[in-house]
């Protein structure tokens, strides 16, 4: 009798993605999964969607949720926490929900020290709306509304928000990882498992930055893009721990 | 065991919030309900409520939107540029069938305007402001005793019928100071087993989502929302009637205007002129029926307004052509005397040829 | 004995196991599923060491590692 040794966590749902094929939101949907599953606080976890592709993710994560106008998860979660402060409430944000027009959102989330996990999902681009430009497109790249690549003279460079928030106090463990290969994987899972244990020892604000793939709107197949994404995004957006205040120091 | 205060009229809101159970209040400072804010930040504390000033008047609305929808009676407050901001966050409680309570003391528009009072969010507070299909509840106080009575009125309308509630005020009755009786029966809150709370012990989890994205689902979910507004305007209409039985002039004011309008129909039933006054309290559901009828007897209808002109639009609407519909308004901040309404008045009665 | 079991139905044709797998026994298939896509299949389950980095590579939990 054979026995599954590896199969879907029971915080997702069986529901097939709408996500394109290759989009690294699915593999980290799995992972932040299968670290509350670990944790084992699927019963006291209410998830806070944004606009973006993942706006229907509460189809695909078996919890309480609450979609948030674009750009406010940060401060739809901090109402849902302040109601219910022993439970675990976390967004899951893309870059232009958390980095244009929420930036106001997230920044004052990790002044305050908000004891919610973010889960930001960093791609480059605009996906839903089909491939404009977002506030971490990188310089020279091409999108919809940046057609002859983002020009630093009139847009500037791309904004690194893991740093920006390490600034700010409130902040106890910002990270910034990816998923392109199985090695960082293991350290993305563990990083947003730290990012969720921070809030269960109340003890502030916590964010894991993924870089992710868009092979859709890059214009790339899945394994091509995964190749772009270590070619220009990581040198871009080094990854690593930029805040480590809370929890064990490992 | 009632209670006699002299309370602000702001101060007021924050007192009946409490005594109704809101222990979360999400805000931003702005002229003229800043005492509100500070009431709620010193005294929420003392009953181990959340008082949390945000970082703007969107972000406030969207803690109240997060907290509603976790299951909390919950409050904002703001003035007419603030509650501009709130526009998105609102469609999105009406869209989410979610309670809260939003307070706008009204200052003078357009812009930054002033901060004196005003009346000129009439449209904004009725007619949407945000986007869609939605309505929300409008109850109009003119006294410090309704500002304190109808928030507690605000809350429970907003449980039960699960809608958000506007207090329109305006910076007169905000800042004024009257006697306060509270004498207030037992608060009873529903339950919200729809709340995001956690799944617990249950199998399915409670969304809270506003997108529909298959176009006959929207349909009925719209079609849902405008039951609940049929039911709120057969059941829910509020107004006062003073003098109208026989009046021949019928003045229609809301807030502080009707406060104005009362001394002005004293003064002209002191010259034997019969004039009455229809006081709506709900904005909407608009008194239309209620008002219709209060202007049988009558020849005109004098509506007086501290804007340019927004809620005689629903007057001339409820009258239906049957009278003539006049309009009296003062903008910017500036208020109008009771002598002004009565040369209105006056005006009114002599074009008609009358005494 | 551990070996990947496919929920072809699922599958994208992202490839992305392709790459994953340390030992190369995953490739394409050359029909379709039912939703338009060559879906990644296995050509030497005797080589399979239940490593699962093709699982863990999949975005759509279509491959899940039996024992």
């Amino acid at each position: 009798m054979s026995e599954k040794i590896f199969a879907r966590p029971k915080t997702l749902t069986a529901k097939e993605t709408h996500y394109c094929p290759g989009c690294h939101h699915g593999i980290v949907h799995r992972l932040v999964a299968e670290v509350i599953d670990e944790l084992g606080i699927k019963e006291k976890t209410i998830l806070v969607i944004p606009v973006g592709c993942s706006a229907l993710a509460d189809e695909y994560f078996d919890l309480d949720s609450q979609q948030a106008a674009h750009g406010r998860a940060p401060a739809v979660a901090t109402g849902i926490k302040r109601v219910h402060p022993d439970k675990v409430v976390f967004t899951y944000q893309g870059d232009g929900d958390i980095a244009a027009i929420g930036c106001a959102e997230i920044v004052h989330a990790a002044l305050r020290g908000e004891k919610i996990t973010t889960i930001f999902v960093n791609n480059a681009i605009y996906g839903m709306t089909g491939g404009q430009m977002a506030p971490t497109t990188l310089v020279g790249q091409v999108t919809a509304t940046s057609p002859y690549g983002r020009d630093i003279s009139l847009v500037g460079s791309p904004i690194h928000l893991s740093e920006m928030l390490a600034t700010l106090d409130g902040a106890k463990y910002i990270a910034r990882v990816a998923v392109n290969n199985p090695k960082n994987m293991a350290v993305a899972k563990a990083a947003i498992k730290k990012a969720f244990e921070i809030q269960l020892s109340g003890e502030g604000f916590a964010m894991v930055e993924v870089l992710s793939t868009c092979p859709t709107n890059w214009g790339k197949t899945p394994i091509q893009a995964v190749k772009w994404l270590e070619e220009n995004m990581i040198p871009q957006f080094p990854l690593g721990v930029y805040k480590n205040e809370g929890g064990e120091q490992k | 065991m009632s209670e006699k205060l002299l309370m602000k009229g702001n101060e007021a809101i924050g007192e009946a919030a409490i005594i109704a159970g809101c222990r979360h209040y999400f805000g931003y400072p702005i002229t003229p309900q800043s005492e509100l804010i500070e009431y709620m930040a010193k005294y929420l504390p003392k009953v181990n409520g959340t008082f949390l000033q945000a970082e703007s008047e969107v972000a406030a609305i969207n803690m109240v939107y997060g907290a509603a929808g976790a299951g909390a009676r919950v409050m904002t407050s703001t003035s007419s540029p603030g509650m501009s901001l709130k526009q998105e966050g609102i469609s999105y409680i009406a869209a989410g069938e979610l309670p809260c309570v939003i307070v706008n003391i009204m200052r003078g528009g357009p812009g930054l305007g002033s901060i004196q009072p005003g009346q000129s969010d009439y449209f904004q507070a009725t007619k949407g402001g945000g986007h869609g299909d939605y309505h929300c509840i409008v109850v109009a106080p003119n006294s410090v005793q309704e500002m304190f009575n109808l928030t507690i009125t605000a809350f429970e309308l907003a449980d039960q019928y699960l809608n958000p509630v506007i207090l329109l005020g305006d910076g007169a009755l905000g800042q004024m100071m009257e006697p306060l009786r509270i004498d207030v029966d037992k608060i009873v809150q529903i339950d919200k087993p729809w709340a995001t709370t956690g799944m617990g012990e249950r199998t399915k989890p409670n969304r809270v989502n506003t997108l529909h994205l298959i176009p006959e689902d929207l349909e009925q979910h719209n079609n849902k929302l405008q039951r609940k507004y049929d039911i709120l305007k057969e059941k829910e209409v509020r107004f006062e009637e003073s003098f109208t039985d026989d009046a021949e002039l019928v003045l229609v004011a809301y807030g502080i205007t009707s406060r104005i309008a009362y001394s002005a129909m004293e003064m002209a039933r002191a010259e034997g002129l019969k004039v009455g006054l229809f006081r709506p309290i709900t904005l909407w559901p608009f008194p239309e029926k209620a008002l219709a009828s209060a202007v049988t007897t009558a020849s005109a209808v004098l509506t007086l307004e501290l804007s340019a002109g927004q809620m005689v639009e629903d007057v001339r609407l409820a009258v239906n052509g049957t009278k003539p519909v006049h309009f009296y308004g003062r903008t910017g901040g500036m208020l109008m005397t009771p002598k002004e309404v009565l040369e209105q008045i006056h005006k009114i009665f002599l074009a008609k040829g009358g005494k | 004995m551990a070996k990947p079991f496919f929920l072809s139905e699922r599958c994208k044709g992202c490839e992305l196991c392709t790459i994953a797998c340390p030992k190369k026994i995953i490739a394409m298939s050359t029909t379709y599923n039912n939703k338009g896509y060559l879906f990644s299949t296995c050509i030497d389950e005797s080589k399979c060491i239940g490593c699962a980095m093709c699982a863990k590579t999949c975005p759509d939990n279509a491959i899940e590692i039996h024992k």
